[in-house]
């Protein structure tokens, strides 16, 4: 720690979210069922520096998106705070809470339903700034329209014409024009690229990467897909079942994963080299979110649980330089053993 | 891998020239529809004859030979003259003949469709005002106040339309003076029948907006707080109104036909002002005693009226439904 304390753009403590699940009140009267609820974030703890790119993976339903929309504001939390460069829009009044909303955005992950079909790309992409008033001239706004469609990479030419005209690479550079409509200085991605194919991935995510360098802009990058998480992040949290279970440099992470889901998760990502190692299959399945296993809730999933694991929930300790992990194995010191083999070299 | 893999040297097109785009015109020409439309003979015919009857009525002053309603034009020396004979005391001829007053019934058709058809578009704006309005709250809003709504339109939906609209007529005549009955009588007809009808235009516009407020874009619009008003008004409204245009055009024809219905009833327009199903009403008196023009083209007036608004409906419905393409 030689570096002077820097504080973080966004803070994030303790987040927790439940949704009702429960079946409608008549329901539950007539065939006598209580209520239920899903807990989808549970006690999410991070912070994001200023100018990095903090991603979060997982596997689908373990509440990554939930995080991404909580942040924003799409969701409200059940508990915890999140911090936005020293302020909770929680305790803000209407009008401050809308001047915080213009520093951050979101890109969302379906391009196809992410854009009002019945509305023109310069009218889209014009909203931020007419929303948040920060011009008032059509003529200016036209201008800064047409420089936000040349930025992301398309033609001027192109604000006249609907969404449906558009490709899925196409309309994922218009949404990110939208999103940099307001200057914002965080950016929340929720998948941006994976309902694209390959090779447009990689045009997305390197125009990302861009800006990100032109703008100095923070990403909150929400992702399934390891290799991208590995091109793009400084950082990765890897959540499971709504808690974070490992939290690394990338790095550090993608070299030597400590919690043996993130080697799991590593262990799946195909190998190029056919090294001809046999790689152990992720074994399991997650289970269902509404009556997770007591403890660690991925012990029946673990080759290294014990009675511990399967009686108390572990908390996200420091585990080593710039990693914090959420495992009773590597606190205890007991993951050195070969559990997972999934080193490649 | 940052060495600018995508094209930012676009041709720069200088922002404030005007890009050219296709007219309106050239676009609406271009669309689906309009190839659906000229490919169906019925829908152009059904087309053709409406609009030529939302022409009529408009001109009805214009164009027919009398004012019906003017006492000091009608002759009732002219009384019961049977369609295309003459007279046999004025020597005129009527083309469709004439009632018991000496009335020209094709004149009082084409200004009792003018009432007819005014209702029914009255009738069908308020109902659609109304159910939509209720509809985006109710799916955007959700909770207490989408069980509200929704039951309320369970509650009416379970009685018949023209129960409801006469039952408001009823309250009606309970609670206004007679001397103001004839003059407001038009617009209680208008609410009547609107208030009966706005229940399946509140409950597509729900379930459209239940599906649409979950999309991306409503999202990305609640992100930069937008408000909600805004959100329902600018982004889903646009975006629920396809279904809403079918229900509207296929209620037209149901309005009239209901406002003819109560006419023929006698609660509907005052006799000042027959609409189509006055004249039916009227006419039906004298089927028995062999006039039977008086009632019959009234009839086949408001058949075809109804017909042609139907069928329309029916290919908008066919038309803007992707599953049927």
């Amino acid at each position: 720690m030689n570096a002077p304390p820097v504080t973080p753009l966004l803070q994030v403590e303790d987040l927790r979210c439940t949704f009702d699940v429960s079946k409608p009140w008549l329901n539950r009267l007539i065939e006598g069922e209580p209520r239920r609820s899903l807990k989808a974030v549970d006690g999410v703890s991070f912070d994001i520096t200023r100018g990095e790119t903090f991603a979060l993976v997982g596997e689908s339903g373990c509440g990554k998106s939930t995080v991404a929309r909580l942040v924003v504001g799409l969701y409200q939390p059940d508990g915890g705070r999140i911090v936005f460069d020293g302020e909770d829009p929680a305790q803000l009044d209407a009008a401050r809470r809308q001047k915080l909303r213009r520093r951050f955005q979101m890109i969302f992950q379906d391009p196809y339903a992410s854009l009002n079909p019945r509305w023109r790309v310069d009218r889209i992409i014009a909203e931020p700034i007419r929303v948040f008033g920060l011009m008032r001239e059509d003529a200016q706004i036209r201008r800064r329209v047409a420089e936000l469609l040349t930025l992301v990479g398309l033609s001027p030419a192109d604000g006249t014409r609907y969404p449906h005209e558009f490709s899925g690479g196409q309309r994922q550079r218009i949404c990110i024009a939208r999103a940099l409509a307001n200057n914002p200085e965080f950016l929340v991605c929720d998948e941006p690229t994976s309902a694209l194919d390959v090779s447009v991935q990689a045009q997305i995510l390197n125009l990302m990467k861009d800006l990100q360098d032109e703008f100095g802009l923070t990403y909150l990058f929400i992702s399934h897909d390891l290799a991208v998480v590995r091109h793009m992040a400084n950082r990765v949290g890897v959540m499971y079942l709504g808690r974070l279970v490992e939290i690394a440099d990338s790095r550090t992470l993608f070299e030597q994963a400590r919690h043996p889901y993130t080697r799991m998760l590593l262990a799946t990502i195909p190998d190029i080299s056919m090294s001809g190692q046999a790689r152990p299959a992720a074994q399991g399945e997650v289970p269902n979110p509404i009556t997770p296993p007591p403890g660690c809730t991925f012990h029946p999933r673990c080759a290294l649980a014990d009675e511990r694991c399967r009686r108390e929930p572990p908390q996200l300790l420091p585990a080593g330089p710039a990693r914090h992990a959420a495992c009773h194995a590597v606190q205890e010191g007991r993951d050195a053993a070969p559990a997972l083999r999934h080193d490649t070299d | 891998m940052n060495t600018q893999p995508h094209n930012r040297a676009t041709p720069a097109v200088p922002p404030d020239e005007p890009v050219h785009t296709p007219s309106l015109l050239a676009r609406m020409l271009d669309s689906d529809l309009w190839h659906s439309f000229v490919r169906s003979p019925v829908t152009v015919v059904s087309a053709v004859v409406a609009l030529l009857y939302v022409l009529a009525a408009l001109c009805a002053p214009l164009i027919s030979p009398q004012n019906p309603f003017d006492p000091a034009t009608l002759d009732l020396m002219e009384a019961f003259t049977p369609p295309l004979q003459a007279n046999a005391f004025s020597g005129r001829t009527f083309w469709l003949g004439t009632d018991a007053q000496g009335r020209d019934i094709f004149s009082a058709i084409l200004y009792g469709s003018r009432v007819s058809l005014l209702v029914g578009v009255a009738a069908v704006s308020f109902a659609a005002l109304l159910g939509i309005g209720l509809g985006l709250m109710s799916g955007y809003l959700g909770g207490w106040v989408d069980a509200l709504i929704m039951r309320i339109a369970d509650i009416q939906l379970s009685f018949p339309a023209i129960l409801i609209a006469l039952l408001i007529f009823g309250v009606f005549k309970g609670i206004v003076p007679p001397e103001l009955q004839d003059r407001v009588a038009l617009y209680v007809l208008i609410v009547a029948i609107g208030l009966s009808d706005w229940v399946q235009y509140a409950r597509t516009v729900r379930s459209s907006t239940m599906a649409e407020k979950n999309k991306e874009y409503v999202q990305a619009a609640r992100v930069i707080g937008v408000p909600a008003p805004l959100i329902l008004l600018r982004h889903i409204l646009p975006n629920v109104m396809g279904p809403v245009l079918v229900i509207a055009t296929i209620g037209l024809a149901l309005a009239i036909i209901l406002e003819s219905t109560l006419s023929f009833l006698g609660v509907g327009v005052p006799p000042t002002q027959p609409s189509l199903g006055t004249l039916i009403r009227v006419g039906q008196d004298f089927l028995f005693s062999g006039e039977w023009w008086i009632v019959l083209f009234p009839g086949l007036a408001l058949l075809i009226l109804a017909l042609s608004v139907n069928l329309l409906g029916d290919w908008l419905r066919d038309a803007l439904n992707p599953k049927l393409r």
